[in-house]
C-alpha cells in the first residue's frame, strides 16, 4: 500500500484547481480493471472526484505528457511526480521540452509499484478486483477466490532496483522525501557482460525477436520526444523496412538505445509497457553503466541542466583513448 | 534527375600507371544520372578544363565528377572551371583516385576496380548535390594583438603602417616582453634594449595603435571579421593619463621588499614600480599584493609625494568591449620551472641560475649593474659551467621537461660563453651539450668563434649532478668524446632551461577556439604552407606562441602575420563557406545538444510559432545556425537526436549514398 492515499491526492488536486493555481490536472484514471490505470487529463474537480485514482498500479510516468499539455490553453498543469518521475521531468527541462512556468509539480512518495504480470503469476488469472491493505494486495478473482500477495513480492523490476526515493524537482512535496538508493541496478547488466558473445547474442535474439514493433516503448519513453521521430521519417533512412527475419527489430532497439544514451533517466517505462515483456531497460542501463565507467558517475535528470558527457564539450573532457583505458 | 559528366584524369602516369582510365570512364558511363564520361591526360591543364567547359555546355550538365587527385590539390581549380561554364561551384565532386588509389595500389586490376568504386560514390553524391551560395559578412577594420613582446610589437607596427587601427593587450604593466630583459642579441651582439626600445617608442607614438597594458582578454565572441572582445584593464591604482612617469613614488615607497620580477627576483623593487627605465607606457603601477595602503589602509606615501596627483587607491578593474576583424595571438614563452631538475641543485644554491637570470646579471640595468658577480656572495666567478638542453629534448617517458628542442639555447649559450671570455678572460668557461645546433644566417660562424677564438671548452656530454660543497659547486659530468668522467669545481652553473608557451595561451586558445598541440603551442593551419594562420578563421599566430623561435624568426613571422591580417582587413566583405550546418526547424526539438557540442558557438535558439500536425499552433524552441561562425565540422549533426541538423554539401543522405555506392 502506498504511504500517500488516493483521497489526499484528490483533495490536493481539487484544492489547486479550485483556487486557480492550475487549470488542468494530469493523473491516473481507472481503466477496465483495478490494475490497468490510464493517464488522463482532468479539467474540473467533479471529474477528479469521479475518476482520479492512485494505487499500487499508478506506475505511469507523466513527465512526457507535459510537452503536449503545456502547449495547450491557458493556466498551469498540475502533475504528480513520484521520485523516479522527477528525473525524467528534470531531463525534459534540461532539453527545453516544456515551459516550467506552465507546470505545478507535486512530489509524492512511492513505495514501489506492482507488476500485474507478477501478480498474475502468483495468484493466477481472472482477476476482478485488487485492493491494498498494509503491505499486502488482496486479489479477488471471478471464481470467488480471495488471495493475498505481498507487494514486495510483486514489485515491478524497476522498483526492486529503485534508484532513488529522493525527488529531484517539485513545487510542493506531499509526505516525506527519501534518499538516493544503490539497489544494485547494474547487477543484471553485469550478468549480460559476463556472458560470452554467443550467449549474449542468443539472449537478445530470444528477447528481441518477440518484438512486434508496436512502438509502445518509444511512445512512452520520456527521452523519445522528438518532434518527428526518425522511425516515422521516410527520409531518415532508418524507417520501417521490409522485415527480413524476426530478429530484424534489433536494429530498431539498438538505434533507439543510442538515441537515448546519456539522456535515459532509467525510469523503466519501456519495459513496463512492452506487451511482449522484453527487458528493454537493460539496453539503456548498459549505456548508463558505460558512461559511469568511462566518464565518471552521471545520471541523467539528477540535476537539471546537467549534460551527459557524450553531448557536452568542456575543456576538461577526457581524451577518447584515456576513456577506453579506464575500462581496462 | 541530374545530368552528370564524369572526367577521369590520367595525371600523366601518376594515375594511368596503375589505373585503367579508359575502363573507369567506360564503367562510370552506366551510373545513374551520368550522361557523359571521358578521360584526358591532364584534366587540370587548360586543355583539360576546356573539355569540362565544353561538355557542360554541350550536354547541359547539372553536375560533374572529376576523378583525379585529392580535393586539397585541385577542387578549387575545378570549381572555378565549373563556375566559368555557368555551373554552380558546389555541383562539383572530386573522386580521389590518385593519393587514395593509384599511389597506394601496385597492380592495374585492383587499382582500376577501386577507382571505379570511388567514382561511383562521387556520382551517387552528386546526384544529391544542390547548388550552394556562400554568404557574405562585413569586416570590422581593426585588429587585436594579444601580447606586447617583440612579436606583438612588430605585428602591430606593420598593421598600423598599412593604415588599420590596432590594439595591443599586454598583461604586464609595460610592453617589451622577454626581449626587454635580454642583454645582447646573437649573432650580431647588438644590445637588445638598443634595438627594441625604439620600436616600443614607435608603438607609443603611433596614433593607429592603442596599448592596453596591465590588461587581459576576458571573453571573445563572434567570428572572422566580426570578433567582439572584452578586455579587462586591471586596476593599477595610478591614473594612466595623469602619471608623468617621474618615478618619485617608486623611490619614496616604504615597502622595499618586493621581489623584482623584471630582474628574475634577484633584487627588490618597491610596491609602486615602473618595471624598467624605458617602459611603455611609462606609468607607475601599484602592486596590490604588497602595498600597505591597499592592504591595511595606512600609508599613502606615494599619494603625498606625487606632484601630478596620479595616485588613486579606489581604482577598480575596468572592462572594455571592442570589435575586431582579426586577432593575432602573440603570447610568447617562459623558461620552464627548474623544480623537477633537482640534480642541478637549482633550489639548493643561489649560484645555480637559469640563462635568463644570467642575462640580467650581465645587463647594465640588472641587479649587479652589468658586472658578472655570483648571486650568493657577490664575488667574481672564475669557473662557469653552462648546461644545455635542461628540459629540452627529453624522453617522452621522463615525465619532466619537453620532448622538443627549444631552438634558441645553443646560440644564446654560445653568446654567454663568448661574452664572458671577452669581458673576463681569466674565467674558465665550460659548455656541456648533446648537440650544438646552429642553422641560421651567420650562426655557425658565431659558435665557432666562441670555440676557436674565445677558447670556450665545449664538451659533448651531459652533467649528471651538481652539488654545492663549501663555496664551490661540484659538477659531475661525462665527456662522451674522450670517454671519461669529469669533476669540475665551478663557481657558477648556468642552466639553459627549455622554453614553454606562456600559461595564458591555453585559456586564450579556448576562447579563440583555436587548436593547440600537446605542448600548448598554437597549431598552424598548415605546417608548411599556412604557418602564421590558425585553423580558426581570422586568428593569426605571431612569435613563440606557435613554436620556439629566435628574434629574427619571430620578427619575420610577426610581419607575415601582419601581412595576413592586412589582407583580411583590406576586404570589405568576406565570403563564407556555404558547407555549413542547417537546422530543419520542423524536426528540431530545441534540446540544446548541438549547442553544447559546437566548438565555435555558432548555434543559438529562438522561440518560433509553428503549425503543428494536429492543426494547433505551438511556440517551439528551435536551433539556428550562424552561417558566418559555423566551420562545417559536423559535430552537431551527430549530436542531434532527431536528425534535424544536417550539413549542406555533406548531408547525411549524401554520405549514406556514397557508402551505399561503395558497398553495392
Amino acid at each position: 500500500m502506498q504511504k500517500i492515499t488516493c483521497e489526499s491526492l484528490i483533495e490536493k488536486a481539487c484544492e489547486l484547481i479550485e483556487n486557480g493555481t492550475v487549470s488542468r490536472v494530469i493523473g491516473w484514471k481507472k481503466g477496465e480493471f483495478d490494475y490497468d490505470l490510464t493517464p488522463a487529463v482532468f479539467a474540473n474537480a467533479d471529474e477528479i472526484k469521479k475518476n482520479f485514482i492512485y494505487n499500487d498500479f499508478s506506475g505511469a510516468n507523466f513527465s512526457k505528457y507535459l510537452i503536449k499539455e503545456t502547449r495547450k490553453g491557458e493556466g498551469k498543469v498540475l502533475v504528480f511526480l513520484k521520485p523516479c518521475d522527477t528525473y525524467s521531468f528534470n531531463q525534459l527541462l534540461t532539453e527545453h521540452r516544456f515551459d516550467r512556468e506552465k507546470v505545478y509539480a507535486v512530489g509524492i512518495p512511492c513505495e514501489g509499484m506492482a507488476d500485474i504480470a507478477k501478480v498474475k503469476a502468483a495468484v493466477g488469472d481472472g482477476i476482478l478486483k485488487i485492493t491494498s491493505e498494509g503491505d499486502e494486495l488482496i486479489v479477488e478473482n471471478l471464481y470467488g477466490d480471495v488471495n493475498k500477495v505481498k507487494l514486495a513480492d510483486v514489485l515491478a523490476e524497476r522498483c526492486v532496483n529503485c534508484k532513488s526515493k529522493k525527488h529531484t524537482a517539485y513545487d510542493e512535496l506531499m509526505g516525506e522525501d527519501g534518499e538516493i538508493l544503490d539497489n544494485n541496478r547494474f547487477d543484471e547488466v553485469e550478468k549480460l557482460e559476463n556472458m560470452t558473445e554467443d550467449e549474449r547474442f542468443a539472449f537478445w535474439q530470444n528477447e528481441l525477436s518477440r518484438c512486434i514493433r508496436c512502438n509502445a516503448c518509444r511512445d512512452v519513453c520520456p527521452a523519445c520526444t522528438c518532434e518527428k521521430c526518425v522511425f516515422d521519417n521516410p527520409k531518415s533512412g532508418v524507417e520501417n523496412k521490409a522485415i527480413a527475419d524476426s530478429f530484424e527489430e534489433k536494429m530498431f532497439h539498438i538505434i533507439r538505445a543510442f538515441h537515448v544514451a546519456g539522456r535515459c533517466t532509467d525510469c523503466g517505462e519501456c519495459s513496463r509497457v512492452c506487451p511482449q515483456n522484453i527487458p528493454l531497460h537493460l539496453l539503456n542501463r548498459k549505456f548508463i553503466k558505460d558512461i559511469n565507467t568511462f566518464y565518471g558517475e552521471y545520471q541523467a535528470g539528477e540535476v537539471e541542466g546537467s549534460r551527459a558527457p557524450l553531448v557536452n564539450y568542456t575543456e576538461e573532457d577526457i581524451e577518447p583513448n584515456d576513456a577506453v583505458k579506464r575500462e581496462e | 534527375m541530374q545530368r552528370i559528366g564524369v572526367f577521369v584524369c590520367w595525371c600523366g602516369s601518376n594515375i594511368a600507371g596503375t589505373v585503367d582510365v579508359e575502363k573507369v570512364s567506360e564503367a562510370l558511363k552506366n551510373e545513374p544520372g551520368v550522361v557523359f564520361s571521358t578521360n584526358y591526360q591532364y584534366m587540370c591543364s587548360q586543355a583539360g578544363q576546356d573539355i569540362i567547359k565544353d561538355a557542360i555546355a554541350e550536354h547541359k550538365l547539372t553536375g560533374i565528377v572529376v576523378c583525379s587527385c585529392s580535393p586539397r590539390m585541385h577542387e578549387a581549380t575545378f570549381r572555378k572551371t565549373a563556375a566559368a561554364a555557368g555551373l554552380n561551384s558546389y555541383m562539383v565532386e572530386i573522386a580521389n583516385i590518385r593519393e587514395q588509389c593509384s599511389w597506394v595500389h601496385k597492380d592495374m586490376q585492383s587499382g582500376t576496380e577501386k577507382a571505379i568504386i570511388l567514382g561511383k560514390a562521387a556520382v551517387a553524391k552528386v546526384n544529391l548535390n544542390a547548388p550552394l551560395t556562400p554568404g557574405e559578412s562585413p569586416v570590422t577594420k581593426r585588429a587585436l594583438v594579444i601580447g606586447g613582446g617583440i612579436a606583438g610589437i612588430q605585428t602591430a607596427l606593420d598593421i598600423a603602417e598599412a593604415g588599420f587601427p590596432v590594439d595591443i593587450v599586454e598583461k604586464k604593466p609595460t610592453i617589451g616582453g622577454k626581449m626587454a630583459q635580454l642583454d645582447k642579441t646573437f649573432p650580431t651582439l647588438d644590445c637588445a634594449a638598443c634595438i627594441l626600445t625604439p620600436k616600443m617608442v614607435d608603438v607609443a607614438q603611433n596614433d593607429k595603435i592603442r596599448i592596453f597594458s596591465y590588461s587581459e582578454v576576458e571573453e571573445i565572441g563572434g567570428f572572422v571579421g566580426n570578433f567582439t572582445v572584452k578586455i579587462k584593464k586591471k586596476a593599477r591604482y595610478v591614473k594612466e593619463d595623469v602619471c608623468t612617469g617621474c618615478g618619485i613614488c617608486t623611490e619614496k615607497c616604504p615597502q622595499k621588499k618586493v621581489p623584482n620580477e623584471f630582474n628574475m627576483g634577484m633584487d627588490n623593487r618597491r610596491a609602486v614600480y615602473i618595471p624598467f627605465a624605458q617602459a611603455v607606457p611609462k606609468v607607475a603601477t601599484i602592486d596590490p599584493n604588497y602595498c600597505t595602503m591597499l592592504k591595511t589602509g595606512k600609508c599613502g606615501v606615494c599619494a603625498k609625494v606625487c606632484t601630478a596627483g596620479a595616485i588613486d587607491y579606489t581604482q577598480k578593474d575596468e572592462i572594455i568591449e571592442e570589435k575586431y576583424g582579426a586577432i593575432v595571438a602573440a603570447t610568447g614563452f617562459n623558461p620552464i620551472s627548474m623544480d623537477k631538475f633537482d640534480e642541478f641543485a637549482y633550489n639548493q644554491s643561489k649560484d645555480v641560475i637559469t640563462s635568463l637570470e644570467f642575462e640580467r646579471l650581465t645587463n647594465a640595468a640588472g641587479p649587479t649593474a652589468g658586472k658578472l658577480l655570483r648571486p650568493s656572495d657577490g664575488k667574481h666567478p672564475h669557473t662557469i659551467v653552462f648546461v644545455q638542453c635542461v628540459g629540452s629534448r627529453c624522453d617522452a617517458c621522463a615525465e619532466k621537461g619537453k620532448e622538443y628542442c627549444s631552438k634558441i639555447c645553443c646560440m644564446y649559450t654560445a653568446k654567454h660563453a663568448m661574452l664572458t671570455r671577452d669581458k673576463y678572460p681569466d674565467t674558465d668557461v665550460y659548455v656541456f651539450y648533446i648537440d650544438v645546433r646552429t642553422p641560421g644566417k651567420a650562426f655557425d660562424e658565431f659558435y665557432r668563434r666562441a670555440v676557436e677564438e674565445y677558447g670556450v671548452h665545449y664538451i659533448k656530454g651531459m652533467v649528471g649532478k651538481v652539488s654545492p660543497e663549501g663555496d664551490k659547486l661540484m659538477v659531475r659530468a661525462s665527456d662522451l668524446l674522450a670517454n671519461k668522467q669529469l669533476n669540475i669545481a665551478a663557481d657558477l652553473v648556468v642552466l639553459a632551461a627549455a622554453i614553454e608557451p606562456d600559461k595564458s595561451a591555453r585559456p586564450l586558445a579556448t576562447m579563440l577556439t583555436a587548436s593547440m598541440d600537446t605542448n600548448d603551442f598554437f597549431t598552424e593551419a598548415h605546417p608548411k604552407l599556412r604557418p602564421v594562420e590558425s585553423p580558426t578563421a581570422g586568428v593569426f599566430l605571431s612569435g613563440t606562441c606557435q613554436g620556439p623561435k629566435d628574434i629574427p624568426e619571430t620578427v619575420s613571422q610577426a610581419s607575415a602575420a601582419a601581412a595576413k591580417v592586412i589582407g583580411l582587413l583590406a576586404k570589405d566583405k568576406l565570403m563564407g563557406n556555404p558547407c555549413v550546418a542547417q537546422s530543419n526547424e520542423l524536426m528540431c526539438n530545441g534540446c540544446s545538444s548541438c549547442e553544447r557540442v559546437c566548438p565555435y558557438g555558432a548555434i543559438t535558439y529562438a522561440d518560433k510559432e509553428f503549425r503543428m500536425p494536429d492543426r494547433t499552433v505551438a511556440i517551439r524552441r528551435v536551433a539556428m545556425v550562424n552561417e558566418a561562425v559555423c566551420q562545417g565540422c559536423g559535430a552537431c549533426t551527430v549530436a542531434c537526436p532527431s536528425g534535424a541538423m544536417d550539413l549542406k554539401g555533406f548531408a547525411t543522405s549524401q554520405i549514406i549514398a556514397e557508402v551505399d555506392a561503395i558497398c553495392k
